[in-house]
């Protein structure tokens, strides 16, 4: 570990740990109600002595979002290129992308909901969604991105179509595809929660809202703090994939 | 099959005439020599602009190409000597004219053309070897013997040890070194660089020079080389074609008569102070 390293570590802790302190004192000291607004260690304990439910219902969160971050890779991706690529399915089909884009997720949930049942799969619907956009915005703007020069060279080797996509114009896009997956990944995990929500029978949404119901916040905060903590963990491991793909971001410049 | 022999054989007899008889021709007299190697005639390039007349980049060029000679363009910013470049490499087509590398006439890009961009144009994603082999993928001839050549090129030009590097640990200089590698990987009947040490500084630029000379020793390629600078056309050229301002004709055609092998003293020589002189004169700079 380098003094960078070091100091790269310490100064989100210090800063962390200080609004953690005011938070404590501030609720220990002017007497507020656990109700209004829980202390950092009430809501440590209730992270603690509910740790069995909480990881329990994680998990139905965390395949949602999961899931639906990859279909809309899997459908985004290819979705992008097709529309990047071709003149025709770019007028006929970005319209209708940026309409749909327009409508508020949450005022659709309740019609996924009717459509695929209290279960997963209108979760993982609503995760889709959300996690499509960035994901086919950033990849076409990736696509059209392809330095010319770079193009010309391909051109005056006289390569096909295909060779450009895949040995050029992809590999060219990949910054912007991964820029696009780490927003997607985050929206992803709202997605579910949205879901959760509207209705649904587990999940840390679904806990969310019955502790919340309960006049149990400690516990609300303790689900609130696993969701945020579920969201960094799957943005990190985006950061961890694209370091592996693109290795040579990640070398010393001159 | 039988046509394919008959072809090489034609080639073979080509190759040979050009050997025996070619004599450089700046005003196009061809008709009596052998098919020269590269032949432009009456080449002319104009763009259409909106509600005005077009405009007229390339007026008139007309010269010869000998083979295993390097003939430099050497002209004024916009004065279309990049642009003739590019249609001599396919990837724009003239208005007008004639165009023939090798008996054929180039109206799209050749795969055995090798070119040299102005900017190193080398993948981020690559490792310099991989980018140095590109060409043989992309003509499906990347096998050990490309690797050893591409290594082989890289070892020619100083790069040994960075065949595993990333360009973005490369200086300008080395960037550009990769990109001559790149281009010549495929063993190019013709290499086009266009303005290629345009963006190195001094010293470097000298070096490159330097290292293109030798280059074309062991690789005996034929260069057709744009540049706006006076004294790289005269080190480098056998020939130096020298293009008006737009629209351009050639201005001048000065044979380079200086000897190989050629090293920095020569610069300084009264012969290629008066070839400066006569490039300076041709462009209008100098009386």
């Amino acid at each position: 570990m380098t003094f960078r390293d070091v100091r790269n570590a310490i100064y989100p802790l210090v800063g962390i740990s200080a609004i953690l302190l005011i938070w404590q004192l501030y609720t220990h000291f002017l007497g507020i109600n656990r109700i209004v607004l829980p202390s950092p260690l009430d809501i440590l304990w209730a992270s603690i002595s509910n740790w069995d439910v909480l990881l329990r219902e994680s998990w139905p969160t965390f395949l949602e979002s999961v899931l639906g971050f990859a279909l809309a890779v899997a459908i985004g991706i290819p979705f992008a290129v097709c529309v990047a690529n071709s003149r025709v399915l770019n007028l006929t089909l970005y319209p209708i992308l940026i309409a749909t884009q327009s409508i508020p997720k949450v005022a659709v949930a309740p019609i996924i909901l009717v459509w695929f049942g209290l279960g997963m799969q209108s979760k993982l619907v609503i995760a889709f969604l959300v996690a499509f956009f960035p994901i086919v915005v950033d990849t076409a703007a990736g696509m059209r991105a392809t330095p010319v020069g770079l193009l010309e060279l391909a051109r005056s080797l006289r390569a096909s179509s295909l060779q450009i996509f895949l040995k050029v114009q992809f590999p060219a896009a990949l910054p912007f595809i991964f820029a696009g997956a780490k927003v997607a990944v985050t929206l992803a995990v709202i997605g579910a929660v949205i879901g959760e929500f509207i209705g649904s029978v587990g999940g840390l949404g679904n806990l969310l809202l019955t502790a919340n119901s309960q006049l149990d916040s400690p516990l609300a905060w303790a689900a609130l703090i696993w969701l945020s903590v579920l969201g960094i963990l799957l943005f990190g491991a985006v950061v961890i994939a694209e370091r592996i793909v693109m290795p040579w971001s990640d070398v010393g410049h001159h | 099959m039988q046509a394919d022999i008959f072809r090489r054989r034609l080639l073979c007899l080509r190759k040979q005439a050009i050997q025996s008889h070619a004599q450089l021709d700046p005003q196009g007299r061809a008709n009596s020599a052998p098919v020269p190697f590269g032949h432009f005639k009456d080449v002319h390039q104009s763009f259409k602009r909106s509600g005005q007349t077009p405009l007229v980049a390339i007026k008139n060029i007309t010269f010869d190409l000998k083979a295993g000679h390097l003939v430099t363009l050497l002209g004024p910013s916009g004065c279309g000597k990049t642009t003739f470049l590019k249609i001599v490499a396919g990837l724009i087509s003239a208005s007008g004219g004639t165009i023939q590398i090798n008996g054929r006439d180039v109206a799209e890009p050749q795969p055995d053309f090798g070119v040299v961009f102005q900017q190193a144009n080398l993948m981020p994603w690559r490792s310099i070897l991989d980018n140095v082999l590109f060409p043989m993928e992309i003509l499906r001839r990347s096998d050990a013997a490309a690797k050893l050549r591409a290594q082989e090129l890289l070892a020619l030009v100083g790069l040994e040890g960075f065949e595993q590097s990333y360009p973005s640990q490369l200086s300008g200089g080395m960037q550009q070194r990769v990109a001559l590698c790149r281009a010549l990987i495929h063993k190019p009947k013709l290499l086009l660089m266009d303005e290629p040490f345009g963006a190195l500084d001094e010293l470097t630029r000298m070096e490159m020079q330097d290292l293109l000379l030798d280059i074309r020793v062991k690789t005996d390629a034929t260069v057709m080389f744009v540049t706006h600078s006076i004294s790289e056309a005269v080190y480098i050229s056998d020939v130096v074609a020298v293009l008006s301002k737009r629209p351009s004709v050639i201005a001048d055609y000065i044979v380079v008569n200086l000897p190989y092998p050629r090293s920095a003293e020569i610069r300084y020589s009264a012969e290629f102070t008066d070839l400066e002189h006569r490039a300076g004169r041709a462009l209008g700079i100098t009386r």
